[in-house]
């Protein structure tokens, strides 16, 4: 674990990783929709002006011009605010870059409650069930700066489409330079038997406070950081369902469809066992500062700890 | 060749109608008023060999309106990229053939297409990839006049003259019919030219069903610098079979026994079973 005082919003990890990636990789072009500045493809179109395209206020477009691109050989990067992405540009990212399997990778910043005070409109609570349902899609949302940094390099060697799920608040940096990620496993941090919390994105470091304040209560969890939503680990969910006394999913996203959704597909075919869904409960997002709603939502640790404590 | 570029777009005709009239389902009418362009595209102007379909240097072709799939199979088997016996098995659960054009399953689609107004995007998309590797490959789109109410044409629009493509070429299939009627009734797209005009395009209109006008505007838009072409082609919905011409209820509708012998009659084909 690192030192938690020290906070990275995973979109500024992932802009600084393109740059470095695009002198690795030539084949790589960026491509962003008027707001490279907060989704931080801007450090990359500093470096390689030339490979770098601002499609201006036109996601559609440019979700199709990244399918061209990719019919070409270049593997583009996607960027715009994960509403605009995945809603928006739904039928675009089905049918020109998923149907015909094109290597697009779409790295969504700015996804669920936790822009904050922009309000519902930009608060995309949707995007993870809109992206799994698409048959060749893969879908990931990152925790923290190094596993951020990872997952740009991953998915860049996949061929194929991936959405990538990434957010505007800073949060803890959660691992070490070291540590090994796999695509599609799940990292199990801790290994209590009292109850297991499925998290995912900015909502693992919360369930990892959870974990570590219920231990000096005697109460030991453990936590599943997914970064991979699809194709899902379900060695690692079967697992725990198997080991631990409840089974406890976290996203900063809409109930219906997410992290919990996938969560209990697997279990209902595999080891029937209940589920305790915390998420956003099919509303709409609010203004307010990022830290505020996750509380305001129920996702935040508070909320995790109440959910294990009182036996939701 | 003007000739020989006749006779090709009336047998891409004839097989037009046989593809609709074996799958008794498709798109006919679209499909006749583009078989001209078609013609030219692939048996003149387009740099492709049918036995490297992928070969990178290649000129490419994104059928955007890609419910006139008939069309462009009907040209890619006349071509010799697959062989032509395999039009009758068209919209068939066994066939490659499917209804609007999978560029993973059938040799010579450059781009998957069928939701109307995406494909001018994707044919950016290859015409900025040509650009960045210096290559001397040109890329053709056909949008249908119905199409262009679309939204998305209009954004990719944009992108064509804002990164100055003029490697790229468009036709817009200006037969003037959509499913609900004339495109000037329905929603009203005109002026195609001066809205093309107004996005930055170099624009020729012609009759898109005269062989020698396609083959006049082609050469002209290769000596455009700096900006795109859009070719305004003025045809005839169901162009060559005279009950389906300017008939908007031939626009998705198979012949029957009847009406399938009438239209190869009026073409000079024949069925071969």
């Amino acid at each position: 674990m690192m030192n938690k005082n020290e906070k990275v919003a995973t979109r500024q990890s992932y802009g600084e990783e393109l740059a470095i990636l695009g002198e690795k990789n030539e084949k790589i072009v960026v491509l962003d929709a008027d707001l490279s500045s907060a989704t931080k493809t801007n450090i990359f179109a500093k470096k390689f002006p030339n490979r770098f395209f601002d499609m201006g206020i036109a996601e559609q477009d440019m979700m199709g011009t990244a399918a061209g691109l990719a019919t070409c050989g270049k593997i583009p990067f996607a960027s715009t605010f994960a509403m605009f992405a995945a809603g928006r540009a739904y039928d675009q990212i089905r049918n020109s870059i998923c149907y015909p399997k094109l290597n697009v990778k779409i790295c969504a910043t700015h996804a669920g409650i936790t822009v904050g005070e922009d309000g519902a409109t930009h608060q995309m609570i949707e995007d993870i069930s809109l992206m799994r349902t698409i048959p060749n899609m893969k879908v990931m949302c990152t925790s923290d700066d190094i596993q951020t940094r990872w997952a740009v390099n991953e998915i860049a060697k996949i061929d194929g489409p991936v959405y990538l799920r990434l957010c505007r608040l800073a949060t803890p940096k959660i691992y070490n330079q070291d540590e090994k990620f796999e695509f599609g496993k799940g990292v199990q941090i801790g290994n209590g038997t009292d109850a297991t919390v499925i998290a995912t994105g900015v909502t693992v470091s919360e369930a990892i406070d959870a974990m570590e304040e219920l231990k000096n209560n005697g109460v030991n969890i453990r936590v599943i950081d997914m970064h991979t939503i699809k194709p899902i680990d379900k060695d690692i969910i079967i697992k725990a369902a198997k080991e631990t006394k409840k089974i406890i999913t976290v996203e900063d996203h809409n109930i219906i469809g997410g992290l919990g959704s996938a969560v209990c597909e697997v279990l209902a075919e595999n080891y029937p066992t209940k589920v305790y869904r915390m998420g956003i409960k099919d509303v709409f997002g609010k203004s307010g500062k990022a830290q505020e709603l996750l509380k305001y939502f129920k996702i935040d640790k508070t909320a995790i700890m109440e959910a294990i404590t009182q036996n939701k | 060749m003007e000739n020989d570029l006749n006779k090709i777009a009336n047998q891409i005709r004839i097989n037009i109608v046989k593809e609709v009239y074996y799958a008794q389902s498709g798109h006919p009418g679209g499909s006749l008023s583009i078989a001209d362009i078609l013609a030219v595209l692939y048996f003149k102007e387009m740099n492709v060999n049918p036995n490297n379909p992928k070969d990178e240097n290649r000129d490419r072709l994104v059928l955007s309106k890609g419910h006139c799939s008939p069309a462009l199979y009907a040209a890619l088997a006349l071509r010799g990229y697959f062989d032509i016996s395999e039009l009758k098995n068209f919209r068939n659960i066994n066939s490659m053939l499917q209804g609007h054009p999978d560029m993973k399953k059938i040799p010579g689609v450059d781009m998957s297409a069928g939701s109307l107004g995406q494909g001018l995007s994707a044919a950016n998309g290859m015409a900025i990839a040509g650009k960045l590797d210096n290559k001397n490959y040109r890329v053709y789109a056909i949008l249908g006049d119905g199409e262009i109410e679309e939204g998305q044409v209009w954004e990719a629009a944009m992108t064509s003259s804002r990164y100055q493509l003029d490697n790229l070429c468009i036709f817009v299939d200006n037969n003037n019919l959509q499913i609900d009627g004339s495109i000037d009734k329905v929603i009203n797209p005109y002026p195609i030219d001066k809205k093309f005009e107004a996005f930055g395009f170099n624009v020729i209109t012609i009759n898109g069903n005269n062989i020698q006008e396609i083959e006049e505007a082609l050469n002209k838009a290769k000596e455009v610098k700096g900006k795109p072409t859009a070719i305004i082609a003025k045809t005839t919905k169901g162009k060559g079979v005279s009950f389906m011409e300017n008939n908007a209820g031939w626009h998705g509708k198979a012949p029957n026994d009847e009406e399938y012998k009438l239209a190869l009659k009026e073409l000079g084909g024949e069925d071969d079973e």
